[in-house]
């Protein structure tokens, strides 16, 4: 098999778009941001290109889990606009000649 | 701003059917899709369906899309906005979407939500190295644009997609070390599995994957045997020489923009995640919100589109649109939604709408 030397390093990407480990997550949640607004805040995860389909999931489960609650009980944050990355300048432009 | 009798978000088998009826019965539809493509999923499906024959089964999904688009685009009654994502819903009813880097307001009298949904993804060591992908994102790359993400694979799921996707694979002439499975049974259908498995792929349930490893990119991936209460098993590794590990783990609902209108949650696993509560009209606990398919709850292609035709059916009769056998044919769809969601197949579907009809 390979000898390939990263075979006992250990990197488990939760946000992949703001390259936030479980460890880190951990952490936070060990010292008491157990809330995902905060951890959000704190660590942009779910604020990237992707805006936490992939990684909020993940987090979430790791609250609960750190929590022993069912993840239902969980808050999730607010849902805002927009759905996914936008220009400014698209945005600025407005929108149609009679809005 | 653009006024529309019934918006529909989302041109997959849910949105398209949902559209193609409501202007059956003299509604004006405007349908919004973010692809430059209509078809959803479907498209990327070049095996045969299962189900019965009423449910197109042994017809291959890219055929229904194609079929189903192309009645939409002929009809005068729909307005398709390609390369159209929405990008929010407001508070007065004002739909947000973004085409061609304009943006275009839409005032919908009605709303359709069908956006399908995302896949999910596995915590893992070195998750984040390339040749990770996800099992949709494999199938786009090998059925629609004709490209091998690698030379040899390791599935990680042995749901319909998994196997599915394994055996397509293999006909595009990519090798598939294994697809291993955490829980005791494979969920997928056997007809499908066994093809895999006469083809030399090893299936491994009770098995996950403990790492990957490969410097810049996959070299390899370690497997191990899991116990009666899914812990890994010491000493049972295995390393596995690969260059592409495929995750299909299942997907999750798109529900942003129910979210945002303030349609009622609730977490259900059975349907993949979180989505939005409905009564039988497929209407959500904000009146003239409807939704349909994966976004209302993952399920497959059939349901979907009856999904879709009884939301349609019922965003037009809500504004006065009627037909003689309306009654007729939302029955007929009912009970096909049932006779598909009966059996022990369908046994964790229903449990899980149970929880979210009203
Ligand atoms: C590998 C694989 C094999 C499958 N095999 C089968 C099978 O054999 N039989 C079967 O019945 N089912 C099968 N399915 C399942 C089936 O494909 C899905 O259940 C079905 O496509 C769901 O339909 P939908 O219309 O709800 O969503 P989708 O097909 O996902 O369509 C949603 C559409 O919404 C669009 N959208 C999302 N958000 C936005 C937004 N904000 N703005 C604009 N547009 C948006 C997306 O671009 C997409 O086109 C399979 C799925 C996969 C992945
Ligand atoms: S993975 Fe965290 S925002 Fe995309």
């Amino acid at each position: 098999m390979s000898d390939c030397r990263c075979k006992d390093k250990d990197v488990n990407i939760v946000c992949r778009c703001e390259d936030i480990t479980l460890e880190e997550i951990r952490e936070y949640i060990k010292n008491g941001v157990t809330d995902l607004e905060q951890l959000k805040r704190l660590l942009r995860v779910g604020m990237g290109p992707c805006q936490g389909r992939t990684c909020i999931p993940l987090i979430v489960r790791e609250i609960a889990a750190y929590a022993g609650k069912p993840v239902e009980e969980i808050p999730l944050t607010t849902f805002r606009p927009p759905t996914v990355p936008v220009k400014l300048g698209v945005l600025a432009a407005g929108g149609e000649k009679d809005d | 701003m653009r006024q529309t009798e019934i918006c529909i978000i989302g041109g997959g088998p849910a949105g398209l059917t949902a559209a193609l009826k409501a202007a059956a019965l003299g509604a004006e539809v405007t349908l919004v899709d973010r692809n430059d493509y209509l078809g959803g999923q479907l498209i990327k499906q070049t095996h045969r369906f299962f189900g019965s024959k009423e449910q197109r089964a042994s017809e291959r999904g890219i055929s229904i899309a194609k079929e189903l688009a192309d009645a939409v685009e002929s009809n005068k009654k729909i307005n398709v906005l390609k390369k159209a994502t929405a990008l929010g819903y407001y508070k007065d009813g004002v739909l947000l979407v973004e085409q061609d880097e304009k943006i275009i307001k839409i005032k919908p009298k009605k709303l359709i939500v069908a956006t399908g949904g995302a896949e999910k993804t596995l915590l893992f060591p070195n998750n984040d190295l390339p040749g990770i992908y996800g099992a949709g994102a494999v199938q786009t790359l090998v059925n629609v644009f004709g490209v091998k993400p690698g030379n040899k694979v390791l599935m990680v799921g042995a749901g319909n997609i998994g196997v599915i996707v394994s055996y397509q694979l293999l006909q595009a002439g990519v090798e598939v070390a294994a697809i291993i499975e955490a829980a005791p049974q494979i969920g997928s259908y056997w007809v499908h599995a066994s093809k895999v498995v006469r083809a030399g792929v090893p299936i491994y349930t009770r098995h996950t994957i403990k790492r990957a490893w490969g410097d810049t990119e996959v070299e390899g991936a370690t497997i191990v045997e899991l116990d009666d209460n899914w812990q890994p098993i010491e000493g049972s590794e295995k390393d596995l020489d690969v260059d592409v590990i495929c995750l299909s783990v299942g997907l999750s609902p798109l529900t942003e923009l129910l979210w945002q209108a303030g349609c009622q949650m609730k977490y259900v696993p059975e349907l993949g995640g979180h989505v939005p509560l409905r009564n039988e009209n497929l209407e959500t606990t904000v009146p003239g919100i409807y939704t349909a398919g994966d976004a209302a709850g993952i399920e497959e292609a059939s349901a979907a589109m009856m999904e879709g035709a009884l939301a349609g059916i019922n965003a037009a009769h809500s504004l006065g649109y009627d037909a003689p056998d309306l009654n007729k044919q939302k029955e007929k769809i009912l009970m096909e939604l049932t006779g598909l969601r009966s059996g022990p197949v369908g046994e964790k579907i229903r449990r899980g709408l149970a929880k979210v009809t009203c």
